[in-house]
């Protein structure tokens, strides 16, 4: 078991013959996931990496039946390829580009929720069920299979996290980046429940980060829903303050989102917290060992 | 990417949104032709900084008479101002903007920002305008009104409404003024891709109309591309200068105050090695972070960098490679070796895409000072040690 993907997940690419998408999709294939097809307009017919090329995603989900895209196109155009992924009946939209316009994201998530599609990022390294179906940039070598789930804000804090784990001889089911952009898809108090529910997933690992408060959020879930052993970690206990020029972000989210209140507020939740992300392979075999 | 006060009230103007007549100018004879322009009889004289709280700090300043703007004009320019937005230093004065004074009957706030939880912009107002609104919001939460906008409805009269009858405006023509503002104010926010926009103090006139007196805006830096107008009111002098010249090379620096120097790849991984250094008993002296597609030549330009800084003791490179490739980090290191003249340990983690490939590539290079970190508790360790001459 897993969450979201598995070996049987059929996976399209849109920005399939683009650099960062042809140099990923292979490695993506290498690694064994399904993809089944990919998107580029005015290039449908062609054949890239042995797979069919659409012109639309609606072509392609009704050629393949894929169930989730991964997105590689340019910054601008991540807007119109999510809410297009969505309206196609896709139902998992793993948008791994950095830079899209805050605005385009707020649009196109509204529009993917109101079409019952998930998202994950912008701006994030992607999914990966160890050994069956990576969706993403993450490099694949280093997830074995086992059973702790991870989900981080930061891409390189995933490799750290999930090569520690499997270096203490234990395994990843799932590994998760969310991003740290302002808006991002599927995040902390929704992936958790999924590892909840799944039954290969014994331990979970959440790295975070300062600012915003998801954190917190993350922490008031787990200590209501979550009985699985959890240890995170929070980047950012040396960051320097931010310079701020108005006031206005820290009011909204109604905290000031330091490493620091995070911490506190996942100990509370009865986390295992760890200062530095060189303990989470030791704090992951504690808390198994407890078990 | 912030903007300075009279660059935003140029965009004010151009949406309808009422701000009092202004000039910018960079010198005091040009303050004194402004003020003559301007006509009186009346004028403020207001620093432009990236920061707010530039009235306490004494950035700001009322002058009856032309004479007085003179006096006013020369004292600021060229003064270090520090609020409690700036570091300790604070930030040289180089732009004045001289403007009319306003009849001001009651100062309000106004501001719209991003709510990340509800993944749409806010529009924020409060009654007591003219203070520190983070005061406000932690003493009187009540005072502060908040009204989301859909995009995808955009401004209605309905939320203009929440606003003026939560603001306790009774008279029908004030509450048709401030809707104006608002709406005003949202699409502005909106068509040039605004990160936040916050007006503070909003004036009430004894007229009872609406005047932007002071106005900050920032913008979302991934949407530049589509603005260049805005693009071009970037302000270089406001930013640091090794900032400036890191980012022209990918990289994302900020400078700290400690002595080990890192270069990292992601902004977690480079958060959390400064946390790990600090949790050893070091401090760190920058957060690096080279970025996915670092090279050799970003990769020595990052040591150029950092060994700019006096009290670096030692450099701790942390790479774990998923699109970063090892191999070029490698490179990068002997590179660095041969263009500056590299005189601290270097202790080296490379992991993930292509680690093997660099630790050959290292290993044939003998360089002296450098040290192999085997993960990043080891490797953050021996920075440690090594900062200490241990």
């Amino acid at each position: 078991m897993s969450i979201l993907v598995n070996k049987d997940t059929k996976v399209i690419v849109q920005g399939f013959t683009g650099k960062e998408g042809s140099f990923h999709a292979e490695q993506c294939i290498a690694y064994g996931t399904n993809i089944v097809g990919g998107v580029t307009p005015n290039k449908g017919g062609q054949t890239h990496l042995d797979k069919p090329v659409f012109n639309t995603v609606n072509e392609a989900v009704k050629a393949t039946s894929a169930t989730v895209s991964m997105i590689f196109v340019p910054p601008a155009f991540v807007g119109d390829a999510v809410m297009e992924a969505a309206e196609a009946g896709i139902e998992l939209a793993v948008i791994i580009t950095e830079g899209a316009p805050v605005k385009d994201m707020q649009m196109a998530k509204a529009h993917a929720t109101k079409h019952g599609m998930k998202t994950l990022g912008p701006n994030c390294p992607g999914i990966i069920t160890a050994e069956e179906c990576k969706i993403g940039i993450m490099p694949g070598s280093i997830f074995k299979k086992g059973n702790v789930g991870l989900i981080s804000k930061s891409g390189t804090l995933t490799y750290e996290g999930a090569n520690q784990v499997c270096n203490e001889g234990f395994g990843i089911t799932t590994a998760i980046g969310i991003g740290g952009d302002p808006i991002i898809g599927l995040s902390y108090n929704q992936i958790l429940p999924m590892f909840e529910a799944d039954p290969e997933t014994e331990a979970i690992v959440m790295i975070g980060e300062i600012g915003g408060d998801l954190e917190i959020q993350a922490a008031k879930l787990i200590k209501e829903q979550i009985t699985k052993p959890v240890v995170a970690f929070i980047a950012g206990q040396t960051a320097p303050k931010g310079k701020t020029m108005g006031h206005a972000g820290a009011i909204v989210s109604g905290s000031a989102g330091t490493a620091k209140e995070k911490m506190e507020a996942l100990e509370a939740a009865g986390v295992k917290v760890v200062v530095s992300p060189a303990e989470i392979g030791k704090a992951i075999a504690e808390v198994l060992a407890k078990k | 990417m912030n903007i300075h006060e009279y660059q935003a009230k140029q965009i004010f103007k151009k949406y309808g949104v009422p701000t009092p007549k202004g000039i910018m100018v960079e010198s005091v004879k040009d303050a004194v032709k402004a003020a003559e322009q301007l006509g009186g009889p009346v004028w403020v004289v207001k620093a432009q900084i990236h920061a707010g709280g530039r009235g306490l700090g004494g950035g700001v300043k009322l002058a009856k008479s032309i004479e007085e703007v003179e006096t006013l004009a020369d004292e600021i320019l060229g003064m270090t101002l520090v609020t409690h937005q700036t570091t300790a230093e604070g930030k040289l004065v180089q732009k004045l903007y001289i403007e009319d004074g306003a009849d001001i009957k009651e100062e309000l706030y106004l501001s719209v920002v991003l709510d990340r939880k509800l993944e749409m912009p806010l529009i924020m107002a409060s009654t007591e305008g003219g203070m520190n609104i983070e005061d406000v919001a932690a003493n009187t939460p009540e005072k502060i009104i908040t009204v989301p906008v859909d995009p995808a409805i955009g401004f209605q009269s309905f939320h203009g409404r929440e606003l003026a009858f939560g603001l306790g405006l009774t008279d029908k023509d004030e509450q048709k003024n401030i809707i104006r503002f608002a709406s005003k104010l949202y699409t502005l926010y909106m068509e040039n891709d605004a990160e936040m926009i916050e007006i503070n103090p909003l004036v009430k006139t004894g007229k009872g109309e609406f005047i932007a007196l002071d106005g900050k805006m920032g913008f979302d830096n991934s949407a530049l591309g589509r603005h260049p107008e805005i693009a071009a009111m970037r302000d270089l002098t406001e930013e640091d200068a090794d900032e400036v010249e890191a980012a022209k090379y990918g990289l994302s620096y900020v400078a700290l105050d400690g002595e080990i120097g890192c270069m990292v790849n992601g902004a977690g991984l480079a958060m959390g090695t400064m946390d790990t250094i600090n949790y050893m008993g070091g401090t760190p002296a920058n957060f690096l972070d080279v970025g996915g597609s670092a090279n050799a030549e970003t990769v020595a330009k990052g040591f150029e960098i950092i060994l700019k800084n006096p009290k670096v003791k030692a450099i701790f490179v942390n790479i774990f490679g998923g699109i970063v490739r090892c191999d070029r980090i490698a490179n990068g290191i002997i590179e660095a070796t041969k263009i500056t003249d590299v005189n601290v340990p270097v202790i080296v983690r490379l992991d993930g895409t292509n680690a093997p490939e660099a630790a050959e590539i290292l290993k044939n290079a003998n360089i002296a000072n450098l040290i192999v970190g085997d993960d990043l508790g080891d490797g953050a360790a021996k920075a440690v040690a090594a900062a200490k001459g241990e």
